[in-house]
């Protein structure tokens, strides 16, 4: 429409070729820049999903102490569990894994799956004082791919204060029965029974897992009648209101607000709110999740892993060496557990070692001597895939939505699918 | 960098330009660039921006086709070597238990959504039209929604609807009524993202809806009071009509971000209880990011047949105004 003159047409054909060129001279130059950083001598990249302990934090003092003395610079990069796996994975499809990576246990066989990470044998370190059901969630095909930088789980914790008042004594629970018995005496006093978390997430299965293996069920037959047992306890307490319906929605952290009003008898939840429990407007204490027919059931390990992803340069794995075992010595553990204040160390010594530092510990010491690993009994990779299904299953009955037995049913046949087995 | 390749340009097409005249006839076997400089330099201008759309928008819908035909299970991710497997992730989509669940959740997620939003959109901004003491004040406050990071107002919605401590519950109990699980139980879960969605999405529809009202030109309300049309026949016969393409625009755009929500109900339900609130951009999430084991290509193919989604309503849009310009 509007055509310009000639002339000034003509001058612009080189501004604009300019022009272009110098748009993709830059996007050229900064993407070179970029891909520099990460490989510096000096300079160790260190990912945890500890997004809560800022910089300058006792963590990341600690985390800077380790770099310290393997002699160098630790840059240390924080993000929550679920992104820190995406970004490993893009970051070794990139070639720019960091040097160290803590991840939580579940996602180790994930990773390991992938070919990214360097088996301890390459790094040289040794394993052999970790207990052993701590360290199977970081076996795969009998090559270990990490330590356990400490380990918790799940119990349960009371508010003695309710249990006082409906004449219920801790000590008296010691199966299922005698569980929900108490639940029911609690309710009937006028207070609300039990909250645990059976959001649709990892978090829900984690909860789930000590009812299922304390019912004698096998996460290979998400179907048997022992696991209908264990989810038909669950929606038996929330069918009588000795649950709230809000656990279907509850993360962990949800559970424990609500038991901090001080209106539960019970909650379960984890070795982290060891010092929030201690500090709360009423006394508490913990028991031991009971197995159906009594005894204690195996709950669900919880912690991170220390790995070390693959690098062009191997010459770096010898530092990475030194960084590992500084936070994996007994000292080392009882001092990530004083630092966090709910890690259990994964050795015996650096259990002994904790105890005598703070003794009432003890039952969380015996909880993690008792856990199990999610990943263990062969699973590896196959248990994330096992979990969707399940957590959906305890969805799907809790909401109603089908009774126990059909929606488990409905579980294993989504779980065999995804698995293949 | 980047000054060398300045240099170098200015020297090569500058030497081209000023030299072009004089060479032509000496080099006789080789013709002149072809094209004329006018077009030479639109080329020159364009090309800034095809770098930019090839970059930023043709090779992520190239990656997640092709994401979508691979078979990109976490190791392959890593490695790089997935392996070729056409529309097996396509059938595995549409044959899953889930799809048929999502694909109805997705429909009365979005139609009901926008319905209201646009509704209430409308009668807010035909409110406002009125120019009275405060309502710009009012106005800004019905902009809210807007300003509040998505986490916060979701988050907020989700604890408002908390079965036993929510405050929509304590009003309903306060009044005699039963307790609604909203967020757990599979009858309201649905319908309480939905609520939270039309609250966010009123002040779009308001905001669009009011300027376009701005554009009516007040002499035809003045013309038809006039005539003696009331206040229902003015908005029917002239506000309807004279807002019409503002509406398509506003339809088209909300059903277009509705399609994409995934925060607001991953933050409140991340699609539960079971599948009861899932829609299809959230299940992509969750088969992506939501689990231990990312599944990138059934995502990336859910993440596709969205795209193809958002584009029908786009076509329909496009022969809705050609169809208007014709008559």
């Amino acid at each position: 429409m509007h055509n310009p003159p000639r002339t000034s047409a003509a001058r612009s054909v080189p501004a604009g070729l300019a022009a272009a060129t110098l748009v993709l001279a830059t996007a050229c130059s900064s993407s070179g820049d970029g891909g520099g950083t990460s490989q510096d001598a000096d300079t160790y990249t260190w990912w945890d999903p500890y997004p809560q302990h800022s910089e300058g934090s006792a963590w990341a003092e600690r985390v800077d102490d380790c770099g310290e003395r393997a002699g160098v610079e630790i840059e240390r990069t924080a993000s929550d569990t679920t992104d820190l796996t995406n970004r490993a994975l893009l970051a070794a499809q990139e070639g720019t894994s960091p040097d160290v990576i803590l991840l939580d246990n579940p996602a180790v066989p994930t990773l390991a799956d992938t070919g990214m990470l360097a088996t301890v044998g390459e790094l040289g370190l040794e394993v052999g004082a970790v207990d052993e059901n701590l360290l199977a969630a970081g076996v795969v095909d009998e090559k270990t791919y990490g330590i356990p930088i400490g380990a918790n789980t799940l119990a349960i914790y009371y508010n003695a204060e309710i249990l006082d008042g409906a004449g219920v004594d801790p000590e008296s629970i010691g199966d299922w029965e005698s569980l929900t018995g108490a639940l029911a005496r609690v309710v009937d006093n006028g207070d609300k029974g039990i909250t645990f978390a059976a959001t649709g997430t990892e978090e829900g299965s984690f909860q789930f897992l000590p009812w299922f293996w304390g019912a004698g069920a096998d996460l290979h037959d998400l179907d048997s009648p022992e696991a209908v047992k264990a989810l038909e306890l669950w929606d038996g307490w929330l069918a009588e209101g000795y649950a709230p319906e809000s656990v279907i929605n509850n993360s962990q952290n949800t559970t424990w607000e609500e038991f901090s009003t001080g209106e539960f008898g019970f909650a379960v939840n984890g070795t982290w709110q060891v010092n929030s429990a201690a500090e709360a407007d009423f006394d508490t204490g913990v028991i031991q999740i009971p197995a159906q027919g009594g005894g204690t059931a195996p709950a669900p390990t919880g912690g991170e892993f220390i790995v070390a992803p693959l690098q062009a340069e191997t010459d770096r794995y010898d530092v990475t060496r030194q960084i590992v075992e500084c936070m994996t010595t007994p000292e080392g553990f009882v001092e990530t557990a004083t630092t966090f204040a709910y890690y259990i160390p994964p050795t015996a010594e650096g259990q002994e070692a904790l105890l005598e530092k703070q003794p009432e510990l003890e039952p969380w010491v015996q909880a993690v001597r008792d856990a199990k690993g999610r990943t263990s009994d062969n699973l590896g990779t196959d248990y994330p895939e096992i979990s969707e299904p399940m957590w959906t299953a305890v969805q799907n009955a809790l909401s109603g939505s089908a009774t126990p037995a059909e929606a488990l049913k409905q579980a294993q046949a989504d779980a065999e699918a995804a698995t293949g087995r | 960098m980047a000054t060398t390749s300045v240099e170098t340009t200015r020297g090569v097409s500058g030497g081209g330009a000023a030299g072009r005249v004089p060479a032509a006839p000496a080099r006789r076997g080789r013709r002149r660039l072809p094209g004329t400089p006018q077009q030479w330099s639109a080329i020159g201008f364009a090309v800034p921006l095809l770098v930019y759309l090839l970059a930023f928008y043709a090779y992520p819908l190239w990656r997640n086709v092709e994401l979508s035909l691979h078979d990109y299970t976490v190791r392959a991710f890593v490695q790089g070597d997935p392996e070729f497997v056409g529309f097996a992730n396509y059938a595995e989509v549409f044959t899953s238990g889930t799809f048929g669940a999502a694909l109805i959740n997705t429909a009365v997620f979005t139609l009901v959504s926008i319905g209201f939003q646009y509704t209430i959109g409308l009668v807010l901004a035909v409110f406002f039209q009125a120019n009275f003491r405060l309502s710009s004040v009012l106005r800004a406050l019905f902009l809210v929604p807007w300003l509040l990071p998505l986490i916060v107002s979701s988050s907020t919605w989700a604890w408002m609807l908390n079965s036993e401590y929510g405050i929509v519950n304590s009003v309903i109990t306060a009044f005699g009524g039963q307790q609604i699980n909203w967020l757990t139980s599979p009858e309201t879960a649905l319908i309480s993202v939905i609520i939270a969605n039309v609250w966010l999405g009123i002040p779009f529809n308001l905001v669009i809806l009011y300027s376009g009202l701005q554009q009516i030109p007040a002499d035809l309300y003045e013309a038809a009071s006039l005539d003696g049309a009331t206040t229902w026949q003015r908005f029917r016969h002239i506000t309807v009509p004279l807002l019409r393409p503002v509406t398509a625009i506003t339809l088209l755009l909300g059903s277009i971000y509705t399609l994409k929500v995934v925060d607001v109900v991953w933050i409140m339900t991340t699609g539960g209880p079971g599948d009861a609130s899932l829609i299809l951009a959230v299940w992509s999430y969750r088969e992506a990011f939501g689990t231990g084991r990312p599944e990138f290509s059934p995502a990336a193919a859910i993440g596709n047949l969205l795209i193809v989604i958002a584009l029908v309503f786009g076509f329909v849009h496009l022969r809705m105004q050609r169809s208007r310009e014709r008559s």
